[in-house]
């Protein structure tokens, strides 16, 4: 569905993104992640035709973007970041408009409205002014408007941005729905965001392509080592020398808690998971044990991560 | 086709539901009103061979309705969208992007035109109930309307350019006042320092706005005048399609 081959984009002075190059297949909802600044926006508006890259080619359903726009644009939904809507027009009226203008016809028109106003569960704000909506309904006015021309592949930046925690559960859902019948390309900051809705992942940083990879492999990578925290009832001394000693904890910090517990956070080397063994220890010395997590990487690790492994990399050739 | 007209009737409409709109047509129709007094006045004094429509144009009312109302129109067109990011998709819409600009032209255009209407009842009435001969026909009326089309399409030409060039609505005012008021300083010019013959003279001539409009409220259609505005509105609206374009040259 999207080819992307070397795509780079520079503004005066700064390159956005860097010689970019993906592909997404038909069907498939393909998240783009990636902290501010990253090129997030910058590749959406060149795959949605707003503006021409600097070099390298873009291709949706075979069709080059930027030589065949009108065509590539008549298969596009795409909802800008923020989501820009006219505030003074009425659900309906507006969905209608965004219909006619992307060449939805006659009779076509009134049964598309229906159609979006069903899916994106509207109906009961149809008639209400856009500007007077919270920002959920408005949020889910914008993804109607994309959905109004039924494309191919519709192009979502940041659909989830600015909205409380049950607004942002409903979109979701509402973007879970939409797979299947159309390939999504979004993008979000948030890790558990694509987690939950998308089957493959683009890490984007600084304009360049850092991972790709499906959502389980980087949930593997994501929790394989994250940190240990327990909470433990047991004499320091003891407990000391039994995180000096195991094997695979390579650093560790303790503190003391109320009574006899002592809070331990373990970092383990790569890959380790000293969960069950802090357990069966607990238990063979008979330690009372209260709590035991695994911190999860948050993605400002993954990107440290990412980012920290190039140059040893490149030191290493 | 269907997206030009599409794009019309959603412009026109938004004039409609805010109260820029409506603030406009109620300054217009208050100049207006001005006007029709002075009108009255100047009737009632001594009985005069002008038709009415010249006697509208020999007050100040007409040039201070156009050079205001343009900018104010026009200035919402492309930096109102841009400013609130509704530019984005509006453009990846599939939509030509000179479909665009023309209904941007062709609605900011529908709506100076409308706000002009109170102008055709004040001529009715006047001449309604003046005793004389009636000083009016339906041609120099015609005509009177043809030059406020011309000259208006002109201005919001302009208009449509400045604010195609910015995201902010006041700069768009500004830089078409200013540019406006340009214009017309140009035509006042050739009046108050006549040009002895000479290519100046001539030029001069051709671009005097005010003379044109002079000969358009006596009934009068110049071709060369009609070549003249339409060649200008389609030199502005090229231009504003070259900036709108622009965002995707490489």
């Amino acid at each position: 569905m999207i080819q992307v081959e070397n795509l780079t984009k520079r503004y005066t002075g700064q390159t956005a993104i860097s010689e970019l190059s993906f592909n997404v297949g038909a069907g498939e909802i393909v998240g783009l992640l990636g902290p501010n600044g990253a090129g997030k926006t910058t590749t959406m508006r060149i795959l949605a035709g707003y503006m021409p890259a600097s070099s390298g080619a873009a291709r949706i359903g075979g069709l080059d973007v930027f030589y065949h726009s009108r065509q590539v644009r008549e298969r596009i939904g795409y909802m800008p970041e923020n989501n820009p809507l006219y505030p003074e027009m009425r659900v309906k009226e507006y969905l209608k408009f965004r219909a006619r203008l992307k060449g939805v016809r006659g009779k076509q028109v009134r049964s598309r409205l229906n159609a979006v106003l069903e899916q994106c569960h509207l109906k009961e704000v149809s008639r209400k002014i856009i500007g007077q909506l919270s920002k959920g309904y408005r949020q889910r006015v914008g993804l109607a408007d994309a959905l109004i021309h039924k494309p191919d592949l519709l192009i979502l930046d940041e659909p989830t941005l600015g909205l409380d925690p049950n607004q942002i559960r409903s979109v979701r859902q509402l973007i879970k729905d939409l797979a299947g019948a159309h390939t999504i390309l979004l993008s979000t900051h948030i890790l558990p965001e694509v987690e939950m809705t998308s089957d493959r992942v683009l890490i984007l940083d600084q304009g360049k392509i850092r991972a790709a990879d499906t959502t389980e492999n980087l949930q593997t990578l994501i929790s394989g080592g994250g940190q240990v925290i327990a909470e433990l009832a047991a004499p320091e001394a003891a407990l000391r020398e039994f995180l000096e000693n195991a094997p695979d904890a390579e650093q560790y910090d303790l503190s003391p808690l109320d009574g006899e517990f002592f809070r331990c956070a373990i970092t383990p080397r790569a890959g380790a998971d000293l969960r069950s063994m802090v357990y069966n220890e607990a238990r063979a010395r008979d330690w009372e044990l209260r709590e035991l997590t695994r911190s999860r990487y948050s993605l400002e690790d993954i990107f440290v991560h990412l980012t920290r492994e190039e140059p040893e990399a490149e030191s290493e050739e | 086709m269907r997206g030009y007209l599409t794009l019309v009737r959603r412009d026109l409409g938004s004039f409609f539901v805010s109260i820029t709109g409506y603030m406009i047509i109620a300054m217009v129709t208050l100049l207006l009103g001005a006007s029709f007094v002075v009108l009255v006045e100047s009737l009632n004094q001594e009985s005069t061979n002008l038709p009415l429509t010249e006697l509208f144009y020999s007050t100040f009312y007409f040039w201070l309705i156009l050079l205001l109302a343009a900018p104010v129109i026009t200035m919402r067109s492309f930096a109102l969208e841009k400013s609130t990011g509704t530019y984005e998709t509006l453009m990846t819409a599939p939509v030509a992007d000179s479909q665009v600009v023309l209904a941007k032209f062709t609605s900011a255009l529908l709506f100076y035109l409308l706000m002009w209407l109170p102008l055709v009842v004040c001529m009715v009435i006047l001449n309604r109930f003046s005793a004389e001969i009636p000083s009016i026909n339906v041609g120099q009326l015609l005509t009177t309307f043809l030059g406020i089309l011309l000259l208006g399409g002109l201005y919001i030409a302009l208009g449509c350019f400045a604010s195609s060039l910015t995201r902010s609505q006041i700069l768009a005012a500004m830089l078409t006042l200013m540019l406006g008021i340009g214009l017309f300083l140009v035509s006042y010019l050739s009046l108050t320092l006549p040009f002895q013959g000479g290519w100046q003279g001539e030029l001069m001539g051709h671009v005097s706005m005010i003379e044109h409009m002079q000969e358009f409220v006596r009934g009068v259609i110049d071709t060369r005048y009609l070549v003249f505005y339409v060649s200008g509105i389609a030199f502005f609206l090229f231009l504003t399609l070259k900036v709108i374009e622009s965002r995707r040259w490489k």
